[in-house]
């Protein structure tokens, strides 16, 4: 209640009918509204990324179409992830087994299809659902147990990578499955969402028409737009609608603003992050689907470290480390973020080292940006 | 006894061997405002937990439109029109007013066949529903962190309302409050009973609970020291009653000069 409707005559209705302006609410500039937007940050940091970039690199090809496409690629594997991880994140838990998930999903597919020669569709199918289940599990445990989601999915992180190296060793005596790319290219299920690219006949029409870069054959550089760009965007934008426009966003955000008070309205807490990690370990399955497809291998080290990146990802993004703020568009230009120095690092005559000092760099600037956001935001003025 | 909305009957609750309430009486009246008075330590948040539905009477009856009930959680209380509203609120700082205002019970409407949440309706709604109150929401789409703590008070309270409350029970709404925004949330109550709402008042501050208050239960160590109307007791009876009447006398004149 405002201060000027407290000293409004209640006894007259004339006046009780009338909304009075409070005259303490200041106009704010759709400026000053923008830079409290969650994705800001990171915006800000992705045009600035891209003006350094263009200076120190922008005659070496990394903006020709297949320079684009090429850090398109990386951002969009980060971006998978960092959208589980963003989602999660806003719903107040962390997962850090998204790294080994990444690997022992990747050898769920390629170890069957390579020795138990199960079709491909089947091992992805097989893939999605343990992985999906051991997200669950990971769910399970933090809302049963209520220890922080950090400690039980360190435990995960440790767990899967563990299972991944011993299990690749038990059926398949290595750590590298290799001969995957074949099987799923001529897979119904893996052509059609997993291996090439989209808008290849239209890469070739621009090609033959002089638009587009060709190879000394005459074929495009660029045969198309990636699988995982695609899968990217949509995931984003489906990611992005259902926080902002559902009921269930609407809880996702509640969850990870106050657990106790969501709880006290009838929100179903514990559904909510346990579907979450759920969601998480699909993104995670995804990315090793499509990197099994594209490379054609699986191997027990991979997505290293990925759990990390996407978490610094989100929180370039304007993701809270305390939950309940946070945006799929913010942490998927995180991502991007990511793409572009990594890949651009290698066009300038930068050694690619400098790479991890700028990441941690721009970590700590987001954190204490998005900290003073949370501030502006939650406190009275 | 037929305007009675609910009522508990000799309610006893013990936590062990530890005896938090013992033969609480207390009768609320359709369309009043009954204050629950009592120091800290009387047995107040164990009497609101029983009348929420998060603890059962150990001994003794709840009846709701006096039928006796038992409910087992909050949600259940809730169903018949029971709605507590505690000191934390419920309510989500990032969150705005709208959210807030529909968390758990986000209206919906189809586009292309998709179930999303109705944003404009939310906001529309909280702000003409607390208007309707007379609190001026001055952005349904700003984060309620922002807001003072009478204000965030006021929503709690609107929103209880606006979801088919029909008996209230406030905690201490106006305990972290100023002198004004105190003012305002005694307002509120006020015209919830214009509504036809049974308000159950709980405090331990007499200057904020006689203003409004049609009956006063005191509870003291458990027990409850009776009801009374307000046209059958004064302000410092009530304090009297709540502080035990004689000590507060004898530390009254130790400290010379004090008024309560």
């Amino acid at each position: 209640m405002n201060s000027s409707s407290a000293h409004a005559d209640s006894n007259s209705p004339a006046q009780q009918n009338i909304v009075p302006q409070d005259e303490r609410v200041r106009k704010e500039s759709s400026l000053k509204r923008f830079l409290g937007r969650p994705e800001f940050a990171s915006l800000a940091g992705a045009i600035l990324v891209f003006i350094v970039f263009g200076f120190a690199a922008g005659d070496s090809g990394m903006f020709n179409l297949d320079g684009v496409i090429n850090w398109m690629q990386v951002a969009a594997y980060l971006g998978l992830i960092s959208i589980g991880a963003c989602v999660l994140m806003i719903a107040g838990e962390f997962d850090l087994s998204i790294g080994s998930m990444i690997g022992f999903a990747g050898m769920m597919v390629a170890i069957p299809t390579v020795y138990f020669h199960w079709p491909f569709w089947l091992a992805v199918m097989f893939a999605f659902a343990g992985s999906m289940a051991l997200g669950w599990l990971n769910g399970y445990l933090v809302v049963k147990t209520r220890l922080p989601s950090f400690i039980v999915t360190l435990a995960f992180m440790f767990i899967l990578r563990g299972l991944t190296l011993a299990l690749s060793i038990m059926f398949a005596n290595r750590t590298i499955v290799s001969g995957v790319g074949d099987l799923a290219a001529q897979d119904w299920l893996g052509s059609w969402l997993f291996t090439g690219n989209l808008g290849s006949g239209l890469f070739h029409w621009m090609a033959t028409q002089g638009w587009i870069a060709t190879a000394a054959n005459g074929q495009p550089l660029v045969g198309g737009i990636p699988k995982v760009i695609v899968w990217w965007l949509v995931l984003a934008l489906g990611a992005s609608f259902v926080l902002a426009r559902t009921r269930f966003g609407n809880w996702i955000f509640a969850v990870g603003g106050d657990a106790n008070a969501a709880k006290n309205v009838g929100v179903p807490v514990k559904r909510v992050k346990t579907s979450l990690f759920v969601f998480t370990a699909f993104c995670a399955c995804l990315f090793a689907v499509l990197q099994v497809a594209d490379v054609g291998s699986a191997a027990a080290d991979r997505g290293l470290q990925k759990e990390f990146e996407a978490i610094i990802a989100a929180v370039i993004g304007g993701a809270l480390l305390t939950g309940g703020y946070g945006s799929v568009i913010g942490a998927c230009f995180g991502a991007l973020i990511f793409g572009v120095v990594q890949i651009g690092i290698t066009y300038t005559n930068l050694n690619s080292d400098w790479f991890r000092v700028f990441l941690g760099v721009m970590l700590l600037v987001a954190v204490l940006f998005n900290n003073y956001v949370r501030r502006r935001v939650t406190e009275a003025r | 006894m037929d305007d009675t909305i609910l009522a508990l009957e000799n309610v006893s609750k013990y936590f062990g061997s530890v005896i938090a309430l013992q033969n609480v009486t207390l009768r609320l009246r359709k369309g009043e405002v009954h204050c629950l008075l009592g120091d800290n330590g009387a047995g107040k948040s164990t009497l609101i937990k029983t009348l929420a539905g998060v603890h059962k009477p150990s001994e003794g009856q709840y009846l709701v439109d006096g039928q006796p009930v038992s409910f087992n959680s909050p949600k259940e209380a809730l169903d018949v029109g029971v709605a507590t509203v505690y000191q934390d609120l419920a309510l989500v700082p990032l969150l705005s007013v709208a959210r807030n205002f529909f968390m758990g019970r986000e209206p919906t409407k189809k586009v292309f066949g998709i179930t999303v949440m109705d944003i404009n309706y939310a906001a529309e709604t909280a702000r003409a529903k607390l208007a309707e109150m007379g609190i001026m929401v001055r952005d349904p789409h700003h984060a309620i962190g922002t807001m003072s703590g009478g204000e965030k008070q006021c929503l709690a309270i609107a929103r209880a309302i606006h979801f088919g409350a029909r008996v209230l029970i406030l905690d201490e709404p106006t305990a972290a409050l100023g002198v004004k925004q105190s003012f305002n949330v005694l307002k509120l109550i006020h015209k919830a009973r214009e509504r036809g709402i049974s308000v159950i008042f709980i405090t331990h501050n007499v200057h904020h609970a006689y203003p409004i208050g049609d009956s006063f239960t005191l509870l003291n160590r458990g027990k409850s020291m009776g009801t009374f109307t307000k046209d059958t007791v004064s302000k410092d009876e009530v304090l009297d009653m709540m502080a035990g009447g004689a000590e507060m006398q004898t530390l009254m004149n130790q400290l010379e000069g004090i008024q309560v």
